[in-house]
C-alpha cells in the first residue's frame, strides 16, 4: 500500500534560488559576475591573465576568483596582473555552486568592483549545470581540442552567452577547421558570438573584457536557445502546498525572466538518451601550505558533497 | 560526477517533503531528466544509492524518465526532435530562430510513500 504525490520540484532549485539572489545582490552593488567554463589546459588562465592586465591598464575595477581541485598555481599566475585574486580549492568537488561563490565573495570582494571573473573548475560537464549568479557565461576551448567539442559538451556550449576560442595561433598546426567548428557551435547555440583569441600573440585580447564591460553597462547578453527552459516549477501541485517552496525559488536557471507556458506535450517514451561521459573527480589532494595570494578557503557546499563528488 | 550533488539535492527535497507531510518512508521517487539537462541517468542512480542511506528514502527506487529534447521553429512553426548530438537548426526551413520545448527537465515529479492510503493515479508516469 502506498501513495503517490506529485511533486514538481526542480532538482537544482536551491542552487538556482541562491544564484538568482546573488545576481540581484551583486547587481545592486554594481557588480557583474563572468563565469568561465572550459576543459583543463584550454588556456583559460593565460587568457584571463591577459584580460585582467588589460583591465588594470584601463583602470577598470575587476577581480578574479579561480577554482581548482587543488594547488594555488592559477591564483599565483593571475595575481601577476595586479588585480585582486582569490583561489578557491574545491577539495575535489567538480564544480562551483552559487552558495560557495557567495561565501567566497563575502567580506573579500572590494567595494566598487565592476566585474568579477570566475574561473570555474576545469571541466565542461558539471559546472554547466550550476548557475553561479553570473550575467555572462563564457565557454572557452582551444583550437587543439577539436571542432566537435561543442557537440560533445552541448550543455556547456549550449548555455553560453559567449564562446571564446583560445590558442588561435595554433590553428594551422592543429588543422583546426574553423568553418566546421562554427557550424557545430551554431547547432547547439544559434546566434552566439564566437571570439578568436591568442593570449600568446595578443590576438583578440581585450575583447572578452569589452563584452563583459558592455554587460556591466546594461547590454543584454545573447540568450541561448537552451536557456529557454520549458517550465521548471518548484513548489507542489498537491496538498503539500507552499511548504516546499521555501525560498528555493524559481526554476529558471538564468536570469532572463522568461516565463513561457509551454504545454508539456513531449512523449514519454524513453529517449535513447545522449550520454556525455566524464571521469569522476575524486581527487582530494590538498594544496600546498604556502600562501602566495589571498588565503584559499575550502568551501563547504551546502550539500556537503566534498568527499563524495 | 555532479550527479552526487544532484542526488543529494533530490534526497534532501524528498526528505523535507516527508517531514512536512508526516511520512516515514518513500518507496520510489520519480524524476524527469531531459536529454539536454547534462545529467546522466545511470550516474544519478549510482549516486542515489549512496545518498539515500540513513534517510526516509533508504531502500527507495529511483524511477528515471528521460525526456527527449524537442524544439519549435518560430519561422515555419515546424517542430522537431533536437537529437543527439543536439542540433537546434530547424529541420524544415534550416532556420535558427527556434525555441526549446523540452529536454532541459531536471525535476522530481512524484514520490510513492510507504504509508499512504491508496496508490494515486498520478503514479501512471513511469520511465
Amino acid at each position: 500500500m502506498c501513495r503517490t504525490h506529485e511533486l514538481r520540484l526542480a532538482l537544482l532549485a536551491r542552487n538556482d534560488g541562491s544564484a538568482t539572489e546573488l545576481r540581484e545582490e551583486l547587481a545592486a552593488r554594481g557588480t557583474v559576475v563572468v563565469n568561465l567554463l572550459s576543459s583543463p589546459g584550454s588556456g583559460k588562465t593565460a587568457l584571463l591573465e591577459a584580460e585582467l592586465t588589460r583591465a588594470r591598464e584601463r583602470g577598470l575595477a575587476v577581480a578574479a576568483l579561480t577554482a581548482d581541485l587543488a594547488t594555488e598555481n592559477d591564483a599565483t599566475r593571475l595575481a601577476r596582473s595586479g588585480v585582486p585574486v582569490k583561489q578557491v580549492l574545491t577539495d575535489g568537488l567538480c564544480h562551483l555552486e552559487a552558495s560557495m561563490l557567495r561565501g567566497q565573495l563575502d567580506g573579500w570582494l572590494p567595494d566598487g568592483t565592476r566585474l568579477v571573473f570566475v574561473e570555474n573548475v576545469g571541466n565542461l560537464v558539471c559546472p554547466a549545470s550550476y548557475d553561479l549568479g553570473e550575467r555572462l557565461r563564457v565557454a572557452l576551448m582551444s583550437v587543439t581540442e577539436g571542432e566537435d567539442k561543442p557537440l560533445k559538451y552541448p550543455t556547456a556550449f549550449g548555455l553560453a552567452n559567449l564562446v571564446v576560442v583560445t590558442k588561435a595561433d595554433l590553428a594551422a598546426a592543429a588543422e583546426f577547421d574553423e568553418a566546421a567548428f562554427l557550424l557545430n557551435v551554431r547547432r547547439v547555440n544559434p546566434g552566439v558570438e564566437v571570439l578568436f583569441t591568442s593570449a600568446r600573440k595578443g590576438q583578440g585580447v581585450g575583447e572578452l573584457l569589452d563584452r563583459a564591460v558592455a554587460v556591466a553597462e546594461g547590454a543584454e547578453p545573447h540568450r541561448p536557445v537552451m536557456a529557454d527552459e520549458p517550465v521548471q516549477h518548484t513548489g507542489c501541485t498537491d496538498a503539500h502546498g507552499d511548504e516546499h517552496d521555501d525560498g528555493q525559488g524559481h526554476g529558471h536557471s538564468r536570469d532572463h525572466g522568461h516565463g513561457h507556458g509551454h504545454s508539456h506535450d513531449h512523449t514519454h517514451d524513453r529517449g535513447d538518451g545522449h550520454r556525455h561521459s566524464h571521469g569522476r573527480t575524486n581527487g582530494r589532494e590538498h594544496g600546498q601550505e604556502t600562501d602566495p595570494v589571498a588565503a584559499p578557503s575550502r568551501p563547504r557546499p551546502n550539500l556537503a558533497v566534498g568527499e563524495l563528488s | 560526477m555532479h550527479e552526487m550533488s544532484v542526488a543529494l539535492a533530490l534526497v534532501d527535497q524528498v526528505a523535507e517533503a516527508a517531514r512536512a507531510d508526516g511520512r516515514e518512508r518513500a518507496l520510489a521517487v520519480h524524476v524527469q531528466i531531459g536529454e539536454l539537462a547534462g545529467v546522466v541517468g545511470d550516474a544519478l542512480d549510482f549516486a542515489f544509492e549512496l545518498a539515500r542511506e540513513g534517510t526516509p528514502l533508504e531502500g527507495a527506487r529511483l524511477v528515471v524518465e528521460t525526456v527527449p529534447a524537442r524544439a519549435r521553429c518560430r519561422d515555419c512553426a515546424g517542430e522537431f526532435a533536437v537529437g543527439a548530438p543536439p542540433d537546434l537548426t530547424c529541420r524544415g526551413c534550416g532556420g535558427t530562430n527556434v525555441e526549446l520545448l523540452s529536454g532541459r527537465e531536471l525535476r522530481i515529479t512524484a514520490v510513492e510513500w510507504a504509508d499512504g492510503p491508496a496508490y494515486a493515479a498520478s503514479a501512471g508516469q513511469k520511465g
